[in-house]
């Protein structure tokens, strides 16, 4: 079989026209929703209304309802930060990453995979601040001249979550409005409704689709990239430098920082991957969300899954390279210790389920596909649970050991965070339009000029 | 009507996108300068054939990133070197390396905000929603899948027929000559927007009001603040004198303190001697307390000449020939229990303090009633010009 290499196939199936592709984009915003929105809106409302009732009352009576004790003071809140930031960075390392990398399919997925993003940076920001007990203290955290005469400890790791988050979000935000700005100008131009034409009008700024407009706006546009790349990266050896400056064994690592963006970005692309396939069902974007997409989104998941698992073994052959009795007993712990069933959940969803994907009739198959994202979601939340809560339970000291339960209330904020992502999800959804119509045009068939030099119409 | 309005540019749309490029290489060509291309989405090439000058807002990003690196660095070197130094974990106050994640962080961060708003405000001039071209069936189908093209009327080679035959020529779908808009203008003092504004303030300041004042004090807000514990000068019901703290028992007496035995006695210069030496030290160590207790109501030099303006009736100056013959157990004595309208200074400065500041006002008094020949005889010794 010969394959020409040299051609791409198309990104927009079905040879759309461009209005067509705008139809489509833009039919959710145009058109009532449907019962099954209504359906999926209850059930993420119930989920975040249940954790925002269990958050109120842990702030009534403090943070003593949550299973938090000695010798695990961090357990579920930092799990689930560590967890939710990760499934933040598929979304930059998909909108800025594949587009210095001039990928033409990252477009049908990059608008969604960005909004992914910022949900789940909110999402993540949440536990910290829930962390601390009192969260309307939290402004504390920002170095700012009070009457305490006080100021921030610029050498600790928390401070830098604390830049690293804040800073994370408010480039992804940014980045998201402007990819924004063109497609709010295109529904402003195409609405009939005064009050929707109001608002689109606002958020436009007044855009016109100028080139010379254009030509700032993709130099800013891979300025951006530019920028989100590293921050992307930054931010995640941040939160695992969380734990790798600290002494703590399990934790006291330099593995940490490549190991941890390596699993967020394994986590991100299953999350991704995990909301798409049902997106592109109830919205009818097959054509544009196309299962090349999703294929290859399951090669970046087999690619991650394998670096994931070096790190484990990596990290096992140090504990026995280093001599250290605390470090080796701390894996033996993890693997045959009374959490050897989180440990095993890790690996075997991270590491064993995701070679499946080795088989193209497996990555082409989307009920098998979406059973293992999810697998993998799970894998890699149980991954955070392994390093924090069990390297906590069993550390230096044998009589200050101990073991952690957690409460029905950790259980509940925990639902509560993915009820406020997939509420978030479904109202961007409708709110939105989940594919960046301008790039969507500007890659689908025809729509660039066959190439000529300018000298040839002198 | 029409044709009395205002021609703002001639425009022209294309179906394909090699048309467009096509007629934007001419027309720049032509040396129009006042005209722009309108597609809905990026479309390559089209930079050379419009003959832009590359984008210059990199300089923006860079110069504002190392802005943002300056300042994560300089916050962190102030706050944590200068104005709160703090030794953590053995580290120097200055801990480069440490700084190195804010300071990554801040450089992105300023680069990004700072490109984003000067690209919106400075390059693009946004918001600009009054703009003409809104509204117009121009806009609309440049907005969905047409290529569009305008010559402005404010170009200096504009001609209405010579543009509209030049864009004719380039065969598009359609011409459309866009006018300037009735100009709309809104007054400031509209009242629903004074009331607006007005309902705005006091919503702000209410709820600022509330938040910080009320609702911070309530329950579970205030647990930190108020809890159930007995603390000192509070009453309880719990001991019979009613007090929150226990006395201590009687007899006690506090660490290091030795009974003044000389209360009421006018002068106890005879049982009272000066136990310090004028060492360099001890006079340091009484010009500063001097300076803190003293001072206020003595003047810098024991003139009498008390910076309080007034609130208190001047002391007499020490340099008079009554008190340079006092004793050191004397003056001693005065700074312990007081004199006349001066309270006892017991509590605020320790023995070998009072006793220092003894010596130190003798060194006063000495400085301020040198004879000559003393003077000249300190100058020989030490070499320095003192009287200056």
């Amino acid at each position: 079989m010969s394959v020409d290499y040299t051609i791409e196939p198309p990104v927009v199936h079905g040879r759309l026209s461009l209005a067509q592709i705008e139809e489509m984009v833009a039919k959710p915003l145009d058109t009532k929703p449907g019962k099954k929105f209504y359906i999926a809106l209850s059930i993420s409302g119930t989920f975040l209304m249940t954790g925002v009732v269990l958050l109120l009352i842990t702030f009534y009576y403090g943070v003593g309802m949550w299973g938090n004790n000695q010798p695990v003071g961090w357990a579920f809140p930092i799990v689930n930060l560590v967890f939710w930031i990760g499934i933040g960075h598929a979304g930059t390392l998909i909108s800025a990453i594949l587009f210095l990398l001039r990928q033409k399919w990252r477009t049908g997925i990059a608008r969604f995979a960005e909004a992914m993003t910022i949900f789940a940076v909110m999402c993540a920001a949440l536990f910290p601040l829930i962390h601390v007990g009192r969260p309307w203290l939290a402004g504390y955290l920002m170095p700012y001249p009070n009457q305490h005469g006080m100021w921030v400890n610029f050498s600790s790791p928390l401070v830098w979550d604390v830049f690293a988050i804040s800073t994370y979000f408010i480039v992804s935000l940014i980045f998201w409005y402007i990819g924004l700005i063109p497609d709010f100008a295109t529904l402003r131009d195409r609405t009939t409704s005064k009050i929707k034409k109001t608002i689109y009008s606002l958020f436009s700024l007044g855009w016109r689709h100028s080139h010379r407009h254009w030509q700032h706006y993709e130099k800013t546009y891979t300025l951006l990239a530019g920028f989100a790349t590293p921050l992307v990266l930054s931010v995640h050896t941040i939160i695992s430098f969380d734990f790798a400056v600290s002494l703590v064994p399990g934790w006291h690592s330099t593995i940490f920082p490549p190991y941890f963006v390596a699993g967020a970005i394994f986590s991100g692309f299953a999350m991704v991957a995990t909301v798409l396939i049902l997106v592109r069902k109830i919205f009818d974007l097959q054509q544009i969300i196309t299962l090349d997409h999703l294929e290859k989104m399951n090669k970046i998941i087999l690619v991650t899954s394998m670096m994931v698992g070096l790190a484990y073994g990596t990290e096992l052959f140090i504990a026995w390279y280093s001599g250290v009795t605390v470090e080796k007993f701390v894996f033996l712990n993890r693997a045959f210790g009374p959490y050897a069933w989180a440990y095993w959940i890790m690996i075997s969803c991270n590491v064993l389920f995701p070679q499946l994907f080795w088989i193209r009739k497996i990555r082409r198959s989307i009920p098998i596909m979406m059973v293992i994202v999810i697998l993998v979601n799970v894998g890699m939340w149980f991954e955070r649970f392994v390093i924090i809560v069990v390297s906590l339970t069993r550390d230096f000291l044998p009589s200050s050991w101990g073991m952690y339960t957690p409460t029905l209330y950790d259980l509940g904020i925990l639902l509560g965070s993915f009820g406020l992502f997939f509420t978030l999800v479904i109202l961007f959804t409708k709110a939105l339009p989940v594919i960046s119509i301008s790039e969507i045009k500007a890659v689908s068939d025809g729509a660039q000029p066959s190439y000529h030099r300018s000298e040839d119409y002198e | 009507m029409s044709n009395e309005r205002k021609i703002y540019g001639i425009a022209a749309l294309f179906t394909k996108p090699d048309d467009i490029i096509k007629a934007a290489s001419k027309v720049a060509n032509l040396g129009y300068s006042k005209w722009d291309v309108n597609t809905p989405y990026l479309l390559h090439g089209m930079d050379n054939a419009m003959k832009l000058k590359p984008s210059k807002i990199g300089f923006i990003a860079l110069f504002m990133g190392l802005i943002g690196a300056a300042t994560a660095l300089s916050l962190a070197y102030f706050t944590n070197s200068i104005d709160f130094p703090l030794v953590i974990g053995g580290k120097p106050f200055f801990a480069f390396p440490a700084y190195i994640p804010v300071t990554f962080e801040l450089t992105v961060l300023f680069a990004t905000v700072s490109t984003v708003i000067a690209m919106l405000t400075i390059f693009f001039k946004f918001p600009s929603n009054n703009h003409v071209l809104h509204d117009t069936p121009y806009m609309k189908k440049v907005s969905l899948d047409r290529y569009g093209i305008v010559i402005e009327s404010a170009d200096p080679k504009f001609e209405q027929s010579k543009v509209e035959e030049l864009l004719r020529s380039f065969g598009p779908e359609s011409i459309e000559t866009i006018y300037h808009k009735e100009e709309v203008k809104f007054p400031i003092f509209e009242p629903k927007f004074i009331s607006f504004l007005i309902l705005t303030a006091i919503a702000v300041s209410a709820g600022t009001y509330i938040t910080l004042n009320k609702l911070m004090f309530m329950v579970p807000f205030n647990w930190m603040m108020y809890q159930d514990k007995i603390i000192p000068q509070s009453r309880t019901e719990l001991f019979e004198d009613e007090r929150g703290m226990r006395l201590p028992v009687e007899g006690t007496v506090a660490k290091g303190f030795i009974p003044y035995t000389y209360m009421g006695i006018d002068e106890p210069q005879e049982y009272l001697s000066n136990p310090l030496l004028p060492s360099i030290d001890n006079l340091k160590l009484g010009e500063k307390k001097y300076l803190t207790y003293c001072s206020p109501c003595h003047g810098n030099f024991g003139d009498g000449d008390s910076r309080l303006k007034g609130q208190f009736p001047n002391p007499p100056t020490i340099h008079s020939q009554r008190i340079r013959s006092f004793e050191d157990g004397r003056l001693y004595h005065i700074i312990t229990i007081g004199k006349n309208i001066m309270p006892s200074y017991a509590a605020q400065i320790s023995r070998e303090e009072r006793w220092a500041i003894v010596n130190y006002i003798r060194v006063l008094q000495k400085a301020k009633n040198s004879t000559a020949s003393e003077l000249e005889m300190i100058i020989k010794e030490t070499g320095k010009n003192v009287a200056n």
